[in-house]
C-alpha cells in the first residue's frame, strides 16, 4: 500500500478538530441513533465492569469502596445539608404565602413541607447538587486517567480497569446516596421548622404536628428507594463519560460537562419512571 | 518470545502500520527506532493488546493475543512491566505506593515484603528517599524513574519502554540505560524499547528494528547498523547527530 510521505498524525488523538459549535451541538446533531449508540456503550461498560474478575483480591475492591464511600458520601454532607436547608427554607415560606387563609389551618404548612421535601426535593435536591460535585469530579478524575495512560497503565498490568475504576465508585454510590437523603431530609424539615417559627405565623410544634399528621413510612421508603437509583445513575454515567474520554484537557473538560448534564437529565427520567411505577 | 507477524493497523482510514513483522529475540534488547509519529509507540501497544491490530497478529510466547479472551490476555499482560512515554503514575498514590501497586495486587508477599521491595525497586533507580511524594511534587524525570521502579516490581519476563530517556538530563539517561542493560544481562529480562535516541540505542541494543512510515524496512544489530546502506535508515541516523563509527554513550 502506498503511503503518503507526509508525517503521520498522531493514532490516539480525537478523530478531528471540529469548531467549538460543532461540537457542542454533536449529542443533538447525533441524533437518536447517536444516542442509542452512546446509550448501548454505556450498557456494555457498566455490564463488562460489574462482571468482576475472580482473581482480583477483594481487599483491593474493599479499600477502593471505603475511599469511595468517603468522597463520594461524607465529604458531600456539607454542600447536601446547606443546599437542603435552603430548599427546606423556602418550601415553608411559599407554603405560608400560598396558604394563608383563615379557613385553612397552619397545621398545613408542616404537611405540605414533609409531602414536598420527603418526597421530591430531598432526593431532586441532592441529586443535582451531586451531579456537580460527584459526578463531575468523577468524570473529571477518570479523564485525567485516560489522557495520561493511567488507565492503559492498570490495563498493561492485567488488571480489569473497567472493574477497578467503575464499581467501587457506583456501588459507593449506591450506598451513599441514601444516607445523603436521610441527611438532605432531616435538614430540610428541621431548618422548615425553624423558619416556620421565626415567621410568626406558625410555631414548630405545630409545624410538626402538621407534618406527622399525613407521615406515611412508605414516603421515606420511596425516597431512599429513589436515591439509591439517582445513586447509580449520577456515578454510572459520570464513570462512563470520564472513562470514555479522548484528546487532552479539552476532552476531559468535554467529559466533565457531559456528566453533570447527562446525570441531570437520567435523574430526571429516573424520577418521573420512579414516580409512575411506586406511586 | 514476541513475534509480529504482518501486522496492519489504520486510524480513521488513515494507515499507521503497514505490514509489519518482527521478532523480539528472549532475553535481549530490542529497540523500535524511527521517527515521531512513524507508529512506533501503535506498534508497542500492539505487544500488550493495548490496540488490536486490523491484519496480522501478535505472538507472546507462541499465544496470538487477538485470539485470547479478556481473562486470558490480562495472564499474558502479567509477564510484561510497561514503562509509558509520560510516567503514567497514579496521582492519587505516592511514589512508594505506586510501587508497591501491582505487588500488593498481583503477588501474596506481606507488607514488610512488599515495602522492602519496593524500596529496593526506588534504589534501583537512584530514588530511595521519594517514597512519600506524590506524582505531582516530582520532575519528569524523577516520574520516570518511579515508573520504571513500578514496572520491575514484579519481576516481568518482558519489559516495554516507550521513549524512556526523553526529557531526561544525560547523566539520568545513562542511569536509564544502564539499569535497562542490566536487567537483560543480569535477569535475563526481555526488553522491546521504542526511543528515537540514538546515543541509548548504541548503548542498549542487541536487535533493532526501523520504523518509517508504517513499516520496518530494515532490521539488524548494532554492527549491521554501522555498515547499514539504507537511506531512509541513514537520514534518520544523521539526523539524530550521530555518526556511523561514532562511540556510543558510556552506560
Amino acid at each position: 500500500m502506498q503511503l503518503e510521505s507526509a508525517p503521520l498524525p498522531d493514532p490516539l488523538a480525537p478523530p478531528s478538530a471540529a469548531p467549538a459549535w460543532q461540537r457542542a451541538l454533536a449529542p443533538i446533531l447525533a441524533g437518536p441513533a447517536g444516542w442509542l449508540s452512546g446509550f448501548g456503550a454505556y450498557c456494555l461498560l457498566v455490564a463488562r465492569a460489574f462482571n468482576l474478575p475472580r482473581d482480583l483480591s477483594p481487599k483491593l475492591y474493599a479499600r477502593n469502596l471505603a475511599e469511595q464511600m468517603v468522597r463520594v458520601g461524607i465529604e458531600s454532607i456539607p454542600i447536601v445539608a446547606l443546599a437542603t436547608a435552603f430548599s427546606g427554607g423556602v418550601v415553608v415560606v411559599q407554603a405560608i404565602y400560598q396558604l394563608e387563609n383563615p379557613l385553612l389551618p397552619t397545621t398545613l404548612v408542616g404537611t405540605f413541607a414533609e409531602q414536598s421535601i420527603l418526597l421530591e426535593l430531598g432526593t431532586l435536591v441532592t441529586a443535582f447538587v451531586l451531579c456537580g460535585r460527584v459526578g463531575a469530579r468523577i468524570a473529571a478524575e477518570l479523564g485525567t486517567m485516560r489522557v495520561k495512560e493511567q488507565i492503559d497503565a492498570l490495563e498493561a498490568m492485567g488488571l480489569n480497569s473497567r472493574s477497578y475504576l467503575v464499581v467501587p465508585r457506583v456501588v459507593a454510590g449506591v450506598l451513599m446516596f441514601p444516607v445523603l437523603y436521610v441527611v438532605a431530609a432531616t435538614v430540610g424539615m428541621v431548618v422548615g421548622a425553624v423558619v416556620a417559627d421565626l415567621s410568626g405565623a406558625l410555631t414548630a410544634q405545630t409545624f410538626w404536628e402538621g407534618a406527622r399528621l399525613y407521615f406515611r413510612p412508605y414516603d421515606v421508603f420511596f425516597g431512599i428507594v429513589k436515591s439509591i437509583v439517582f445513586g447509580f445513575a449520577i456515578t454510572s454515567v459520570a464513570c462512563y463519560t470520564g472513562y470514555t474520554t479522548e484528546g487532552g484537557a479539552e476532552g476531559v473538560g468535554d467529559s466533565t460537562t457531559r456528566a453533570a448534564v447527562l446525570g441531570c437529565v437520567f435523574v430526571l427520567l429516573a424520577d418521573y419512571v420512579c414516580a409512575a411505577v411506586l406511586l | 518470545m514476541i513475534e509480529i507477524q504482518s501486522l496492519g493497523k489504520s486510524f480513521n482510514g488513515r494507515v499507521v502500520l503497514h505490514d509489519v513483522t518482527v521478532t523480539v529475540p528472549e532475553g535481549q534488547v530490542t529497540c523500535i527506532i524511527g521517527r515521531s509519529g512513524s507508529g512506533k509507540s501503535v506498534l508497542m501497544r500492539h505487544l500488550i493488546g493495548l490496540l488490536t491490530p486490523d491484519t496480522g497478529r501478535v505472538l507472546v510466547d507462541g499465544a496470538p493475543l487477538d485470539e485470547l479472551t479478556y481473562p486470558e490476555l490480562r495472564q499474558v499482560r502479567r509477564k510484561f512491566g510497561v514503562l509509558f512515554q509520560g510516567g503514567a503514575l497514579f496521582d492519587s498514590m505516592s511514589a512508594l505506593e505506586n510501587v508497591e501497586f501491582p505487588l500488593k495486587t498481583f503477588t501474596e508477599l506481606s507488607r514488610s515484603e512488599v515495602r522492602a521491595r519496593a524500596l529496593e525497586c526506588l534504589s534501583l533507580v537512584e530514588l530511595p528517599d521519594i517514597g512519600r511524594k506524590k506524582p505531582g511534587e516530582l520532575s519528569g524525570g524523577q516520574q520516570k524513574r518511579v515508573a520504571l521502579a513500578r514496572a520491575i516490581a514484579i519481576e516481568p519476563r518482558y519489559i516495554l519502554y516507550d521513549e524512556p530517556t526523553s526529557g531526561l538530563d544525560p547523566e539520568t539517561s545513562n542511569t536509564i540505560d544502564e539499569l535497562i542493560h542490566r536487567l537483560g544481562s543480569e535477569l535475563g529480562t526481555t526488553s522491546v524499547v521504542v526511543t528515537h535516541d540514538m546515543h541509548s540505542v548504541l548503548s542498549i541494543a542487541d536487535h533493532i528494528a526501523f520504523v518509517h512510515e508504517g513499516t520496518v524496512p530494515w532490521t539488524g544489530t548494532v554492527d549491521d547498523l554501522h555498515r547499514a546502506t539504507d537511506p531512509t535508515l541513514l537520514s534518520f541516523v544523521t539526523a539524530n547527530e550521530y555518526k556511523i563509527g561514532a562511540p556510543a554513550r558510556t552506560a
